[in-house]
């Protein structure tokens, strides 16, 4: 253990459970795996624990086509192709080192100092990718095939994997890993999150925000719920509007519920219960 | 250290594995845990891999740790308890009292009645010796490193300090809502369909295969060579056949409804048919059930690879199922018991499930769920019961 602990961010609020996982998978050296409602700060965390132990941040953002070579590294044979005819370029063609790149968690394996490695949305690839990124996080080191060398880790990176549930992670993936799922704030925590990102807020706009938030939160039938990113968003733009006074959220008049709600049939719901409340 | 608690959980039905256990006791050999509320995180962190096991978890750690009742430990072994704890009162009242550590006077004054109610309170609250009696470590709180010293630099923690014990929070049951008999929602049933889907190259060849370019150029010795590909679409029919008559299903149908709207979106090839309580010579295009019938007959002439999927709730009068003239409907007389049909259909389409939206604990009360489950895998229409299905619809 290098005797650093993670203690939040200077925009981030932890809670204390999560803050111990944190450390614990720090200390034993294990990937952590997030789960949680999409827009409940599961990408933040990574951004939080680089800033706050001062370590570089690399972030690979999965895609559903990704293979896992891709992000441990890219042998440029069309740079290479492109020398050898033209010849026209410093780099030794017969080198064929000079044309592996790093991605991003080979780039966090050769680093001098201790990174965090974020891996954003792990459940966008398919279960191959997975399966081979176990045996690479499991030995922290891979090959390099075409020249036949092994890439260690110099430090072993703070690993965050982050996955939106959309498929189940297989099981042998999920041993390697620590686990923890993120519930939604409630709304004391959530109005911490908000102080910290509008230091300078009116009070009463904050409370009567976050209470409007939460309560269309609790509608039925809603598809996509707001997530604290929507409501950070939303506070955003009540700011914004000049005409804009806390009073008419108590009226339940409630503007820009499109930054709320991001599905045509959740955003005519919402305004159907608005203006009924309108109403009365 | 801690094997109970390990196999505990286990025995609750969450997927716990050595390898994890191990790890944990790694971290506790490491010093990472110093309290009751470290542990809880800890170990959850660790053995536990999925949030819809976390209200299992809590459960599990309450009994263990402070003796709050399993969800199958009955109020009988309770009593039981309470009346060996009289017996012993009987015998012994000092040595009893002393080991609940109260005067012996107060429990004189009592009924024996009230006794036994008294010994069970404090069996639910007994911290000292209840089942198993592992409690390694003391409850939190008295442990020199809380909370509120363990990240030094005041750091911002959010829910201030959360001065309630380990065991407190695992009582509260916060992750109630993950667990697996929770509500099933769309996006979830949606994501469950889509492993579904089956993808296959279809259409002109319109892609450039960049790994293939590469490949043939460079055996071109560098002449460039593009080499094209078909795009991948889902090729996979399905049917999906929902039981929308009569009262039975009525409770059901937010549920139907949701997993029909988001089928529509998922298959390329999608037909939905109706049918009231069980299938016999018709099924129906129109929900009304009235316009547009299509037969069995010309059902089964479709490609045999289709995947069918039953929805219902497959509960009705036995005669309905296995009576020649068993419809309620007066119209539909195929002199062919309704149970020959599905069989029928079994056979035509391999790739067969019903889909039950009873929960599975209710189905042997019904006998033709039983009898309709022996043709269909039955499987219940919740996530894990969709998951299932989904598996075994994709297997074959």
């Amino acid at each position: 253990m290098s005797g650093q602990t993670f203690s939040g961010a200077s925009r981030y609020v932890l809670d204390a459970e999560l803050a111990q996982i944190v450390n614990v998978s720090m200390a034993l050296e294990m990937p952590l795996l997030l789960k949680g409602e999409p827009g409940t700060g599961k990408t933040m965390l990574a951004h939080a624990i680089a800033e706050s132990l001062g370590m570089p941040l690399l972030v690979l953002n999965v895609k559903s086509s990704m293979k896992l070579v891709e992000a441990l590294y890219q042998y440029d044979t069309l740079t290479r192709l492109n020398d050898s005819r033209f010849g026209d370029s410093s780099r030794d063609v017969s080198d064929i080192e000079a044309y592996i790149k790093m991605g991003k968690i080979g780039q966090a394996f050769m680093a001098d100092h201790r990174t965090v490695l974020l891996i954003d949305e792990i459940d966008k690839a398919d279960t191959d990718f997975q399966d081979d990124m176990l045996d690479v996080l499991d030995q922290m080191a891979f090959d390099i095939i075409e020249i036949d060398k092994t890439v260690c880790t110099r430090h072993r990176p703070v690993i965050i994997i982050t996955s939106n549930a959309k498929k189940d992670l297989s099981d042998p993936f999920l041993g390697r890993c620590n686990f923890h799922h993120i519930a939604f704030p409630d709304p004391k925590m959530m109005r911490r999150i908000i102080n910290m990102h509008f230091p300078g807020l009116d009070d009463g706009l904050a409370q009567e925000a976050i209470d409007a938030f939460y309560r269309l939160r609790q509608m039925d039938g809603i598809e996509k719920r707001p997530a604290t990113r929507e409501l950070i968003n939303w506070v955003r733009a009540l700011q914004t509007d000049p005409d804009f006074k806390p009073k008419r959220l108590i009226k339940s008049e409630l503007p820009y519920l499109g930054v709320l709600f991001k599905k045509s049939q959740d955003f005519e719901q919402a305004q159907r219960m608005t203006q009924r409340r309108a109403r009365y | 250290m801690f094997i109970d608690f390990f196999y505990t959980l286990k025995d609750h039905g969450i997927p716990v594995s050595p390898t994890a256990f191990l790890t944990l006791h790694r971290a506790l050999a490491k010093g990472l845990v110093n309290s009751l509320e470290d542990f809880y995180t800890v170990s959850r962190s660790v053995l536990v891999k999925s949030e819809r096991y976390f209200d299992l978890y809590d459960q599990v750690f309450a009994h263990l740790f402070e003796g709050a009742e399993l969800p199958d430990l009955d109020e009988a072994a309770l009593d039981d308890m309470a009346q060996a704890m009289l017996a012993q009162w009987l015998e012994d009242p000092k040595q009893m009292a002393d080991a609940l550590g109260v005067d012996p006077e107060t429990l004189q004054k009592l009924t024996p009645e009230e006794l036994i109610e008294y010994f069970k309170e404090r069996l639910k609250e007994q911290t000292e010796r209840h089942d198993g009696g592992n409690r390694g470590i003391g409850t939190g709180g008295t442990s020199p490193v809380g909370h509120s010293g363990f990240h030094p630099g005041g750091m911002r923690v959010g829910g201030v300090s959360r001065n309630k014990s380990a065991v407190k929070v695992a009582l509260e049951r916060r992750y109630k809502d993950y667990s697996l008999d929770g509500p099933l929602t769309a996006s979830m049933m949606g994501e469950a369909l889509k492993r579904l889907r089956h993808l296959q190259p279809h259409g002109p060849k319109d892609q450039v295969h960049v790994d293939k370019t590469i490949y043939e150029t460079m055996k071109n010795a560098g002449e460039v060579e593009i080499v094209f590909d078909r795009g991948l679409k889902d090729r996979l029919k399905v049917i999906l056949a929902i039981d929308n008559g009569g009262w039975s299903m009525d409770p059901y149908i937010p549920l139907v409804q949701t997993l029909f709207d988001y089928a529509r979106g998922q298959f390329k090839e999608l037909r939905t048919f109706f049918f009231h309580n069980t299938i016999y010579d018709t099924l129906w295009e129109d929900p009304a059930r009235f316009k547009k019938p299509v037969r069995i007959n010309d059902m089964v002439r479709r490609d045999p690879e289709t995947r069918v999927i039953f929805v219902g709730d497959a509960s009705m009068a036995p005669y309905e199922l296995m009576a020649r003239d068993g419809s309620m409907y007066i119209s539909d007389r195929s002199g062919r018991p309704s149970i020959e049909c599905l069989k029928f259909i079994a056979k035509t389409f391999r790739n067969a499930v019903w889909l039950n939206p009873v929960s599975s604990n209710h189905w042997s009360y019904t006998r033709t769920i039983t009898m309709i489950s022996q043709i269909f895998p039955m499987f219940e229409l919740s996530i894990d019961g969709l998951e299932k299905a989904v598996a075994y619809l994709s297997t074959r």
